[in-house]
């Protein structure tokens, strides 16, 4: 039996707008093991935004159970679910979010302040920084930083703190061709190297085309599967 | 715990120091409402401090009869009675009243005095010799009333400094110069030395001083009446066994039934004291009270800074939930944001207030009333602890509403 990281067993979002109930997803399963680097792609409207902050734990499914890295997470309360995604999800967004008042290094430091750490801190956020090629731009604000760089202390940020799965949403839709590559090679580089589990969320195939896996999204179902014969090759 | 707060402390000084003009104006509305509390309670001290210093100033262990019965709740039939200088001869007497040392009698008028070509309106009192004793007054040149001028109803004059500057503009070298009252010349014969005292209790050094027989003789229409009896008792506990000796011996002479009022009024120092006491502290809560009410509106101005500041950092907060900052984390974050902001503010106002303290202190100087002004520290510690109080009270609806935030939408607001 494979190492699951990622178990979702028939779950459903239903938003209520007023009195209408708009369903975001039907009823979606499927799993993803450790270490692997799989894409979630749909157009825009299909619930995959819907999906990924489930995934995230920033919202609860209205049924179905998701169980993320052997704990079930979709009943837990507003401060368990902070304690899972600072624990267990490092998020790369399309925007990197990155806070504009506070260098590359006190950026980084973020998630293991919330974390309640009180030593090593620093010396854990510069590793973060040096392992993502920025171990020269520690005092940086991200205003002083390419966008490429940013996305990379955005990284380096989901990356300190150990996490059980990176969830990237669109992590190049805001770079130019290259700065997007160099993006997604660092990402790939970690998932090679480090066996960090990386989910992507995108609606690009170019990009969706690094992954091993694809889990294609219409209409709050999934559509289908594929198996990506170029990744693999890459893997292997 | 300490590391957490320290954290809080340094976002929310990065976050303050980013929006500088913004915090500075939000801060304001604190600096002024601390500073005029401040002020307010540092001006009213000063007003006390000089009211208790000129009324302790008049001497001590002192009682006033004064004619007619004027506390509060009296009968207004009883206020027909006059005290005379039987009535004094009779206190001065120390078989019958024991407990006291010293009886001073005067008479009080409001007249124009010349001298010179100047004119000046001021008190003219008329007093004895055991006045200087009583009133503990002394000389800078000169002499005091003695018993041969009271004897003698002369025609001599003791000028207060005040007084003395008014009409000859300095206060030595004036002896044996002449004043007119009433057109009627008197001789100088001394000048009194400085009392100090505040302009509320009326200037102890702008009167004129002549012999409390000539002052009957010449500005009262009943030459037997005196309008105040100053006892002196023997010593400080003896007080009370004056006031009793001469309640008692007034009584006698006035043929008062026991079922009678009394028809004359004594006030003790420490009444007279307690009385203005508790007039200028009802006055220093009643400014301090509308200064106070600045201190609000400051907070509510936080307050709206504050909710503006959770719309604009909903991206922000959004994004720190999602790094797994709890509601307690955002919560102590922006509440530590609004108490350091209104703690600025305080430290400013308690600089404000001690600056305009010191301003009234001057003018006042300058004007020659004897208040100083003082800022206390209990006043500052309750303006530190009452801006603290404000930042968290009026933070404390802003930052719940950002600890609430939904992550989702908090992520995706533009």
């Amino acid at each position: 039996m494979p190492d699951l990281v990622i178990q979702v067993q028939e779950v459903t979002k239903i938003y209520r707008m007023g009195s209408v109930e708009v369903p975001a997803l039907r009823g979606v399963s499927f799993e993803v093991s450790r270490g692997e680097l799989v894409a979630i792609m749909g157009p825009s409207g299909s619930g995959k935004s819907t999906l990924m902050n489930i995934l995230g734990c920033l919202d609860r499914p209205t049924s179905g159970e998701y169980i993320l890295d052997g704990q079930p997470v979709a009943t837990l309360n507003d401060d368990q679910l902070a304690l899972i995604r600072n624990r267990k999800v490092g998020f790369v967004f399309q925007n990197f979010n990155l806070l504009p008042r506070l260098t590359a290094w006190d950026n980084v430091e973020l998630p293991l302040r919330y974390a309640g750490m009180l030593r090593g801190t620093r010396e854990k956020a510069r590793a973060a920084l040096e392992a993502v090629g920025l171990g020269e731009r520690l005092h940086h604000k991200p205003n002083e930083l390419s966008g490429g760089q940013q996305q990379r202390v955005a990284i380096a940020r989901a990356l300190v703190n150990n996490p059980a799965i990176i969830l990237a949403d669109e992590p190049t839709g805001n770079l130019d061709t290259r700065s997007g590559e160099e993006v997604m090679a660092l990402l790939v580089s970690l998932n090679r190297d480090q066996g960090t589990t990386i989910v992507l969320v995108t609606h690009d195939p170019e990009i969706a085309a690094y992954a091993e896996r694809v889990i294609h999204i219409r209409d709050g179902r999934i559509e289908k599967i594929t198996t990506n014969r170029a990744a693999e090759e890459v893997a292997a | 715990m300490i590391v957490t707060f320290w954290l809080a402390l340094r976002d929310a000084v990065q976050s303050l120091l980013a929006n500088k003009m913004r915090s500075l104006l939000t801060v304001l509305g604190i600096v002024i409402g601390v500073g005029a509390v401040i002020a307010m309670l540092a001006i009213g001290r000063g007003a006390q401090n000089a009211i208790t210093s000129s009324i302790e100033g008049i001497g001590t262990n002192l009682l006033f009869v004064m004619p007619g019965n004027i506390k509060p709740g009296s009968n207004p039939a009883a206020v027909s009675r006059h005290l005379t200088l039987g009535d004094v001869r009779a206190l001065a007497d120390p078989l019958a009243a024991p407990a006291v040392a010293d009886v001073a009698p005067l008479v009080m008028r409001n007249e124009v005095v010349t001298a010179a070509g100047e004119s000046h309106a001021t008190s003219v009192v008329g007093v004895t010799p055991d006045y200087a004793r009583v009133r503990n007054y002394h000389v800078t040149e000169g002499r005091f009333i003695d018993e041969t001028d009271q004897a003698g109803r002369a025609s001599v004059a003791l000028l207060g400094p005040d007084a003395a500057k008014a009409l000859f503009g300095r206060t030595e070298g004036l002896v044996g110069l002449m004043v007119r009252v009433r057109g009627q010349p008197f001789r100088i014969i001394g000048v009194l030395e400085p009392k100090g005292g505040g302009a509320m209790a009326g200037n102890q050094d702008d009167r004129v001083l002549i012999p409390l027989s000539t002052a009957l003789a010449r500005l009262t229409s009943h030459h037997n009446r005196v309008d105040v009896i100053m006892v002196s008792a023997i010593s400080a506990d003896q007080v009370n066994e004056a006031r009793q000796e001469v309640t008692e011996i007034l009584r006698r002479r006035h043929r008062l039934r026991p079922d009678q009022e009394d028809d004359f009024t004594i006030f003790t120092q420490d009444e007279f004291l307690g009385t203005f006491q508790t007039i200028t502290s009802v006055l220093t809560i009643f400014l301090g009270g509308i200064a106070g009410i600045s201190l609000l509106v400051g907070g509510i101005g936080i307050m709206n800074i504050m909710l503006v500041s959770v719309t604009e950092r909903t991206r922000e907060i959004g994004l720190r939930k999602a790094l797994g900052a709890r509601k307690r984390d955002i919560l102590i974050q922006f509440l530590t944001e609004a108490t350091l902001l209104s703690l600025i503010g305080g430290a400013l106002g308690i600089g404000l207030g001690w600056g305009i303290s010191a301003l009234v202190g001057k003018i006042a100087a300058a004007a020659h009333a004897d208040i100083v002004p003082e800022v206390g520290l209990d006043a500052v510690l309750m303006a530190t602890l009452f801006s603290a109080a404000v930042g968290i009270f009026f933070g404390l609806y802003p930052a719940n509403r950002a600890a609430r935030l939904e992550p989702v939408e908090a992520l995706r607001y533009e």
